[in-house]
């Protein structure tokens, strides 16, 4: 079964991407959908399996490598962690495949398209069921190029181009980190079977390893070195600059990719090696903070973006943060709760965003949204349970309430802090408060600027374009539409309202039905399923060891202060309360304030200088040394004295012996006597 | 009395005469083709004279031979050289040059 879920992804793959424009844009989506719904409908009962208590099972495919001592197979490996990552992508894949059947309805590509995203969910799926880090090494790049193609998809953008190819860097050196730990893992350990390693890894705790002339902790140094791998793919500080260039790319892979599965690889990882990690609590602390200061950075960036998709891209950023943080705190099932909620909320929100872009005809900055609440009502009340659960709404269990009740986030993210807390980690719990209170910000902030207020769009060029029908690659609805608009032109602007004529309208059945459905995941996962994920006697048997569940630290979180199991809600109230003020009561403060306080906001509106610094530090660089070997290296060394080099003597022989050919009979009689006289000289002489 | 030094000079001097009439000569391949004539002919003295001094007539046959080629050999230049006058419309020496590199 679990050899059908992930490779009938593939063979659709290859049949959608090699058949192209043969099968047809139906043929190709019918295909591609298909396989990921049937994924989908075999990943669930395997799940509920496991939350009922199944034992993990290894299902070989055949041998990779033998080599030596290295041996490395091909295996799917299912246990309960597999299990929950197999029913988030594969749900989300199917439903980002449904989705874009109404999204990508004009492309002139979608058979590629289609293809792509299930070749991603391949890759993926590849990648939870590796059994040994070379399989996952595979899976973990399979998804890169997946994200590379699909991030660049539209390749008549220059931009797209551009951030296709920096998320593709970006992550090279995130799997340089990854790989060397791989070759660290089999030279400590002598396999690179992730159960052998597990299994191993205790009894080396302490031992110290000779690197670059120093005596390090062994296991610290491998740890750290798969956590580098682990921040690039899930765009931790340092590492995070192509997460939200990848925007660029057409918002169902937005996410499906970069916000609920792909980007989550890296905790996935970090959850997977929890019992390695657990044996270097240095390495930890380092998950920790990175997390911590990763969820603080991106929060704040993610306050005065106004494009839609970044601010979302920058909440995913974040919320990634959030998980690092969890587990660097031990607390690796909260992080993978954290993950599995997220995967819902955060892929809604992307879709929901991608129904308001279609809407506006491709308009993406908020500030020329506003007042869309009634113009599309579905895709704002899919939106709304995506921002209640980000923001973590929910009633605590406190003053005598035993059963805490909420959305999605309101469990997971909570559980974070008070795990944070109660393994003696206040900074970071308190860092995990101050963020809470950003996302409710900046989450209420983008609902409160599209969906409320006038509307603003008279401004905006792709409405203009829209009601003037200079947009070519309009399909017959928007023509519909622009028409329609047209004759009400007049009208509208006699009453200046805002929207220059243009009526948003809500959009096809394929796309509000993932809402829909994702909506009942975000309204709903975190209630149901915290138990088996958190709770100290029911994680333990879910989990099953497949990571390293801190029992005592579970049982702990319920014995914390009552402001900390508060903290977060609390934040979440005053965030929403800030945004109103800011954006419904008093639509001019957050001018006055940005004004006020330039420094700052220009500072988070140009991402603490990151990329700016990364250009300093690194590109130019690049480039000028690119350009050093290019003019000095090759133009005028090997270029001047290799073949130019040779094009020059020969030139300047053949020069020479044309010279001599002048042509005048004389001339050739006379080296002919010459050279009789010089024979006959010689056989005289000789 | 003429001895053979004599002939052997005389010869001489009209196949250094030849030579440098196919050499210096700049102004038309008649006067090329008259100077090999020349040089053949020295080679005829030459041969004839030391057939007489060697009292041997295979040389003096030999010189049959080679008036027969001269002769051949002038009349295939001549008319190479009628050829190559309507086609170019001149026969100057200085002017044959189209073997130039």
């Amino acid at each position: 079964m679990i050899l059908l879920i992930v490779f009938l992804p593939l063979l659709a793959a290859v049949i959608a991407g090699l058949g192209n424009r043969l099968l047809g844009n139906t043929v190709a989506k019918v295909l591609t959908t298909g396989a990921l719904f049937a994924s989908c409908l075999l990943s669930w009962p395997i799940f509920i399996h496991y939350l009922g208590g199944g034992e993990p099972t290894i299902a070989p495919v055949f041998d990779w490598i033998h080599s030596g001592d290295l041996q490395v197979a091909w295996a799917l490996r299912v246990d309960a962690l597999t299990a929950v990552m197999l029913v988030v992508i594969t749900s989300v894949s199917a439903l980002v495949h449904l989705y874009s059947w109404g999204y990508m309805s004009d492309d002139p590509d979608q058979p590629r398209f289609f293809a792509y995203l299930s070749l991603f969910t391949f890759a993926m799926l590849m990648l939870v069921t590796a059994n040994n880090l070379v399989q996952m090494f595979f899976g973990w790049e399979g998804v890169g190029l997946a994200s590379y193609l699909l991030i660049g998809f539209w390749f008549k953008k220059p931009s797209a181009n551009a951030a296709a190819i920096k998320a593709f860097v970006v992550n090279r050196v995130g799997d340089l980190g990854f790989m060397l730990g791989i070759f660290g893992t089999y030279l400590v350990f002598q396999t690179v079977s992730i159960p052998d390693i597990l299994h191993m890894a205790p009894a080396m705790k302490g031992s110290t390893i000779g690197f670059l002339g120093y005596r390090l902790d062994t296991m610290t140094i491998l740890c750290l070195l798969l956590f580098v791998g682990a921040m690039g793919k899930s765009a931790q500080l340092g590492l995070h600059t192509w997460l939200p260039d990848a925007m660029e790319g057409p918002t169902p892979v937005s996410a499906l990719i970069h916000a609920a599965t792909m980007v989550t690889a890296g905790v996935f990882m970090v959850c997977r090696l929890s019992p390695m990690f657990e044996t270097s609590p240095f390495a930890l602390t380092v998950v920790m903070t990175v997390g911590a200061a990763t969820c603080f950075f991106a929060a704040t960036v993610g306050l005065v973006q106004t494009d839609i998709k970044r601010v979302i891209a920058y909440s995913t950023c974040s919320q990634l943060g959030y998980m690092f943080f969890a587990a660097g705190c031990g607390a690796y099932g909260a992080a993978m709760f954290h993950l599995f909620t997220h995967a819902f909320f955060k892929a809604l929100l992307f879709l929901g965003a991608g129904s308001v872009i279609h809407a506006m005809h491709h308009e993406q900055d908020m500030r020329y949204y506003g007042g869309l609440r009634k113009h599309i009502p579905w895709t704002f009340w899919g939106m709304m349970a995506g921002t209640l659960a980000i923001t973590g709404v929910g009633i605590p269990a406190v003053f005598g309430n035993t059963m805490a009740i909420g959305f999605a986030g309101f469990h997971s993210k909570d559980a974070i802090i008070e795990a944070a807390w109660a393994s003696g980690q206040s900074g970071a719990s308190i860092v995990g408060m101050i963020v809470a209170l950003l996302t409710s910000f900046y989450s209420w902030r983008l609902m409160f600027l599209t969906f409320w207020g006038k509307p603003r769009w008279a401004q905006s060029e792709h409405i203009q374009h829209a009601l003037h029908g200079e947009h070519e690659s309009e399909d017959a609805d928007d023509h519909a539409h622009a028409a329609h608009a047209h004759d009400d032109h007049g009208h509208a602007h006699a009453h200046g309202d805002g929207t220059g004529g243009y009526h948003p309208h809500e959009s096809p059945l394929t796309i509000l039905v993932p809402l829909i459905l994702l909506s009942i995941g975000a309204i709903t996962a975190g209630f149901i399923f915290h138990g088996y994920f958190i709770d100290p006697s029911a994680g333990e048997a879910y989990w099953k060891g497949s990571i390293a569940f801190r029992e005592h630290l579970m049982e702990s979180m319920e014995s914390i202060p009552l402001a900390v199991k508060l903290s977060a809600t609390i934040a979440m109230l005053v965030g929403l309360w800030t945004a109103w003020v800011m954006y419904i009561r008093s639509p001019g403060l957050p001018a006055a304030v940005a004004d006020q306080f330039r420094v700052v906001y220009g500072f988070l509106l140009n991402k603490w200088y990151f990329d700016e610094l990364y250009d300093l530090l690194f590109v130019r660089p690049a480039f000028a040394i690119g350009r050093l070997f290019w003019h000095r290296g090759d133009e005028k060394t090997i270029d001047r004295f290799g073949p130019n080099g040779s094009a020059w003597v020969v030139a300047l022989g053949s020069r020479v012996a044309g010279r001599i050919q002048t042509g005048y009979v004389y001339t050739y009689a006379f080296v002919m006597l010459l050279g009789l006289t010089a024979a006959v000289t010689w056989a005289m002489t000789r | 009395m003429i001895g053979l030094t004599h002939y052997i000079v005389v010869a001489a001097i009209l196949f250094a005469l030849g030579v440098l009439g196919v050499v210096a000569n700049r102004k038309n391949l008649i006067v090329m083709l008259m100077a090999i004539e020349l040089i053949l002919l020295s080679v005829n003295l030459n041969l004839v004279a030391f057939s007489a001094y060697l009292h041997d007539l295979v040389g003096q046959v030999f010189a049959m031979f080679v008036l027969t080629v001269a002769a051949g050999e002038a009349a295939i230049g001549l008319a190479i050289l009628v050829i190559y006058f309507r086609g170019r419309g001149t026969i100057s020496v200085d002017d044959v040059n189209r073997m130039k590199g």
